[in-house]
């Protein structure tokens, strides 16, 4: 069975029994960016690499490229703790309302 | 041919796990239902099935073992009384909710407190509405019947909902009667190979059970069960006339008893309905149109076949062999009243809560019931609508 998600207008006929899930490892699938009320804003010209943030990072929004670079933040799945930008040390990481 | 037995109904049901052989059985011991486990440990350990049998700490382990190997795959079969059927709750609802077919063999017995092993139906009726199919027999015959039937209600694509096998515990579950037994090959043959469509250990399909269901989404999963307990109905009537094609024995939702013409009946419930049908043979020796539903599937509630049974009486007793504290009538009175109302029937119907803790049922008692009936269908009064049969006052 392929990849399938269901969004919040699938009809009773269109769900699987009982919830369960035929293909196990999809959490990717499930967005929860949009739990998020404060938003990081990854500042590039601050940060120098050094990679503090990405592994506190409970959600693994934090990528990493094959350069050993962080990149920019996935916001399909960060929920804007801010743990990282307490962590950062040259203010790389600025926290602001998600709805700015 | 059918093989000619004197056998309690816990022996019955045993030998019907013996015949079926399932996957799994988990199971904790609790009066009365403990034989069941103990006879069915003897076939295992005889080599007489291969069922891998889990001897569990608890009635919550014992339904957590068991939703644990129906959602890997096995046919699952267990049993319990009374508060092991309390401990199970919270595990009940997550089979059920899971669409996992398990089978339990429930011995009904009084719940605590105060502390009594004996029956009655307050076990299952604190149940009937945690999504299980409830199927309820009058005598070891029907317990064993009933649990050769249930498997293939409950793994029924339409279905896929655990079913429990309903009777009385010490009266049907400990007393010998004769019954008719089914060839092992026969009962083999009629259950079948379960093949579930998804399961866990399949290694081509890596499925998750038991996910996380938010709002969008929990109201049509429960409306799924709904709809599942709704397609039951047909499913159970579809596998009673296979079961009678096989053994002649006529299974419905429900059995009427000399209802054609009856114009006062009363609606009760297992063992019960034996005493009961033993005193409708002596009011019609006097003349008296009386008669008697045995609810045999609770879960689903046949709503339009009770009103329609019903509706052309002119007074009816709905007896319950539990309480339900709503300081009215017990649950089986609320689902007839319930269904007789919603078919817009105007037949009076009064509520006894009888038998309670293994209190005797006495012909004595049923008859003063009919008395009653015969008395508000003569003036089409209602003296009294919620009583307690044989309280003493």
């Amino acid at each position: 069975m392929s990849k399938k998600c269901y969004e919040p207008t699938a009809s009773w006929k269109d769900l699987t029994p009982g919830g369960v899930v035929y293909d196990a490892g999809n959490s990717a699938e499930f967005r929860t960016g949009d739990w998020r009320s404060d938003k990081p804003i990854y500042i590039k010209d601050k940060c120098k690499q050094c990679l503090l943030c990405f592994p506190v990072c409970p959600d693994s929004s934090i990528p990493v490229n094959q350069d050993g670079k962080r990149e920019d933040f996935d916001y399909d799945h960060c929920k804007g703790c801010g743990v990282c930008a307490n962590v950062c040390p040259f203010g790389a990481i600025e926290m602001v309302d998600n709805n700015d | 041919m059918a093989i000619r037995e004197r056998l309690s109904g816990n022996e019955a049901v045993a030998i019907a796990m013996r015949q079926i052989n399932p996957d799994v059985v988990a199971a904790f011991p609790i009066t009365p239902s403990t034989e069941i486990p103990q006879y069915f440990a003897s076939f295992v350990n005889n080599g007489q099935v291969d069922t891998e049998f889990v001897p569990v700490e608890s009635e919550h382990s014992a339904m957590s073992a068991c939703i644990g190997a129906e959602s890997a795959g096995a046919r699952t079969i267990t049993a319990t009384s009374s508060n092991g059927l309390a401990l199970m709750w919270e595990m009940l609802y997550i089979a059920a909710s899971s669409r996992l077919p398990i089978v339990l063999n429930a011995v009904n017995r009084a719940l605590s407190g105060p502390l009594n092993i004996h029956n009655d139906h307050s076990d299952t009726m604190g149940a009937r509405d945690s999504g299980w199919i409830q199927i309820y027999g009058e005598t070891s015959q029907e317990a064993y019947d009933n649990m050769v039937m249930a498997l293939r209600i409950a793994e029924h694509e339409d279905v896929m909902l655990p079913v429990m096998n309903c009777y009385d515990g010490f009266i049907t579950s400990h007393a010998v009667e004769n019954l008719d037994l089914i060839e092992d090959e026969n009962v083999k043959a009629f259950v079948g190979e379960y093949k579930p469509k998804h399961y866990l250990l399949n290694k081509d399909e890596k499925i998750a059970m038991g996910p996380l269901d938010l709002p969008p989404y929990y109201t049509e999963h429960k409306y799924q069960q709904h709809m599942a307990m709704v397609n039951a109905k047909k499913v159970i009537l579809d596998v009673a006339a296979d079961f009678e094609k096989m053994t002649g024995r006529k299974y419905g939702l429900f059995e009427e008893y000399k209802m054609d013409d009856a114009e006062i009946a009363i609606v009760v419930m297992n063992s019960t309905a034996g005493t009961a049908k033993y005193v409708v043979n002596q009011l019609r020796e006097k003349g008296v149109k009386a008669g008697l539903v045995k609810i045999r599937v609770y879960r689903p509630f046949p709503v339009e076949e009770i009103a329609e049974a019903l509706s052309k009486c002119k007074a009816v007793a709905v007896m319950d062999k539990a309480a339900s504290f709503n300081a009215a009538g017990g649950p089986l009175y609320t689902d007839v009243t319930s269904a007789l109302y919603a078919a817009g029937a105007t037949v009076p119907a009064v509520s006894y809560v009888y038998g309670l803790g293994g209190r005797d049922v006495k012909t004595t008692d049923i008859e003063k019931v009919y008395t009653t009936l015969e008395e508000i269908a003569k003036t089409g009064e209602v003296k009294e609508r919620f009583n307690w049969l044989a309280l003493r006052d």
